[in-house]
């Protein structure tokens, strides 16, 4: 079972890299040389605030791009391109194909995190000309980048098990907008009444709360981010990752692929 | 290669079209207009990058005094906004207060003359970073400066004395605006505290250009008493200042910062040499002299 899932995992990544999705790493490393000395020239004090944040704020953007847009391709190529059959002929369970899929798309997105985390880095030395101790904090908004990504990948999946590429992106973009606003909604839930309460409610906690996972712009400002929260959005991200995993397998499962 | 051409010849001309849209419009690119002007709304549709956005308004509130400035405007209606925008994505971007207490309080040309806003501004820096001593330090700056309030100073500057890791000198500063001592004395001690906690290079720099035009109204202001008492003695006013220095027992012929000696008009004015060395002196300027623009900070 574990072969099956790797090797899927290891097609959907090397599938990803012949699509050229390493490519945005040019475009990333461009942006952020070209930040880090404008910048300096045209503001003041903010050549390190802006390394980071722009750094940062450039690592999720095109994270969650690529997440989207491979995400949602992932089923519905498969089965424009009639490789499913292929797939599915051999002993491999729906599940498996799925949970392969997820993790070939998230270890896409590692890889390109890690290049580009070590271009904001490399950036950083450029600006500051060493190292101190609490840049090792940007670490840590990397670290819930990732588990972002994770999340958006399976929501994408769970799209794309169902959906058309087209609306599988509307809906997954439509979630990462509404998940910044998932504390706006609980707000909200809170000052409803009666049945509009447990609705808003309900949503509120159904989106995912992508807010507690930014800490982009405290990291900026050296202030430390608390254990209880990396942990808690570790199990958060792994609890809805796991939860739209399972609804993209239970579409799938019941899909109707003749 | 037709493709290439066509793509070469219409890049240019595209160039060329918007190039001369741009002298028909002088400006048009950095029109005043804020789209958003709410920081709430802002900091929404922000997404959670809060941080790089504030990067952007600061940015914005940077190029905008600097543009507003080296033009001699009179007005900044914007720079406030910008600021407040920049500061309610960032509360902690410290910069923004600091220097932004500086474009906004001081009056033109050197600033955008709102020191009311200025105030507003730190307090809410205050607020939110209530472990900073500087911004207190900034805020008993204004009320001192720009709007010659001893008392809020002096209650300024004695609470920021409290924050913990607070330089000393703000306790100092605190018994100096409660007893109204001598203002160039004051303000020499405000400045020379500037030059010695600031870390940035222009905000140094700045503060040297204050204590050199201060020391030059000292001059001028002892140089006048000086032509006055002469007067009073002699009935006439003094040739020149190597008589001024002689009939007064002062040593030696007093000279500004740069070493040049002072010069005496024939209605005994006193008058520095070269106006432009000391943009900030207001005394010992020629009549209807105006200074030009120079960056300045409170810092």
């Amino acid at each position: 079972m574990r072969t099956r899932i790797a090797h899927i995992a290891s097609n959907t990544f090397r599938e990803a890299v012949r699509d050229r999705v390493l490519y945005n790493l040019i475009a990333f490393a461009l942006l952020l040389s070209g930040a880090a000395i404008l910048v300096g020239q045209i503001s003041i004090e903010i050549e390190k605030l802006v390394v980071i944040n722009l750094g940062l704020t450039a690592v999720s953007l095109f994270g969650i791009v690529i997440a989207i847009f491979i995400g949602i391709g992932l089923v519905s190529k498969e089965i424009e391109k009639r490789t499913l059959y292929t797939v599915l002929s051999r002993p491999v369970r729906r599940w498996e194909f799925i949970v392969g899929k997820f993790f070939g798309l998230a270890g896409t997105l590692v890889v390109n995190t890690f290049f580009m985390a070590v271009g904001v880095f490399a950036a950083l030395f450029y600006v500051s000309h060493k190292f101190v101790r609490a840049d090792a904090l940007i670490l840590v908004a990397l670290y819930f980048i990732v588990l972002e990504f994770l999340i958006i990948c399976s929501l994408a999946l769970l799209f794309s098990s169902f959906s058309s590429p087209l609306l599988s992106a509307v809906f997954a973009f439509s979630l990462f907008v509404i998940g910044n606003f998932a504390e706006d909604l609980r707000n909200f839930a809170g000052m409803a009444h009666g049945y509009s309460h447990w609705l808003a409610t309900g949503v509120a906690y159904l989106v995912p709360n992508f807010s507690a996972f930014n800490v982009i712009t405290s990291i900026a400002h050296e202030q430390p981010v608390a254990g209880q929260l990396i942990w808690q959005n570790t199990l958060y991200a792994l609890f809805y990752a796991t939860m739209a995993l399972s609804g993209a397998v239970l579409i799938f499962e019941h899909r109707d692929l003749k | 290669m037709v493709a290439s051409a066509c793509l070469i010849l219409s890049l240019a001309g595209s160039v060329f079209v918007l190039h001369r849209t741009d002298q028909l419009r002088p400006q048009a690119t950095l029109d005043e207009v804020l789209f958003l002007s709410s920081p709430k709304v802002i900091k929404r549709a922000s997404l959670g990058y809060d941080g790089l956005v504030a990067c952007i308004y600061w940015t914005r509130a940077v190029q905008y005094f600097g543009y507003r400035h080296h033009s001699f405007a009179a007005s900044y209606d914007l720079l406030a906004p910008l600021l407040e925008i920049t500061t309610h994505l960032d509360p902690h971007l410290l910069v923004a207060y600091e220097f932004g207490t500086s474009f906004l309080a001081p009056q033109p040309p050197h600033g955008a003359g709102q020191p009311e806003r200025a105030i507003e501004l730190v307090e809410y820096g205050i607020q939110n970073n209530p472990d900073n001593w500087r911004l207190y330090y900034d805020l008993g700056f204004v009320y001192y400066m720009e709007l010659r309030d001893y008392k809020k100073a002096a209650e300024t500057f004695e609470r920021g004395s409290h924050v913990p890791n607070a330089h000393p000198f703000l306790k100092v500063m605190a018994a100096q605006m409660a007893e109204h001592a001598g203002e160039y004395e004051t303000a020499r001690m405000l400045w020379s505290a500037t030059y010695q906690t600031a870390q940035d290079a222009q905000i140094k720099e700045n503060a040297v250009e204050h204590l050199r035009a201060l020391r030059v109204d000292e001059d001028v202001l002892h140089l006048q008493e000086a032509v006055t008492r002469f007067g009073e003695r002699t009935g006439r006013l003094p040739a020149s200042v190597a008589e001024l220095v002689a009939a007064e027992g002062l040593a030696g012929t007093p000279v500004d910062p740069d070493g040049r000696p002072y010069k005496l008009t024939p209605e005994g004015r006193v008058e520095i040499r070269v106006p432009d060395d000391f943009p900030f002196a207001t005394k010992g300027l020629p009549p209807g002299y105006k200074p030009q623009p120079k960056f300045h900070t409170l810092q």
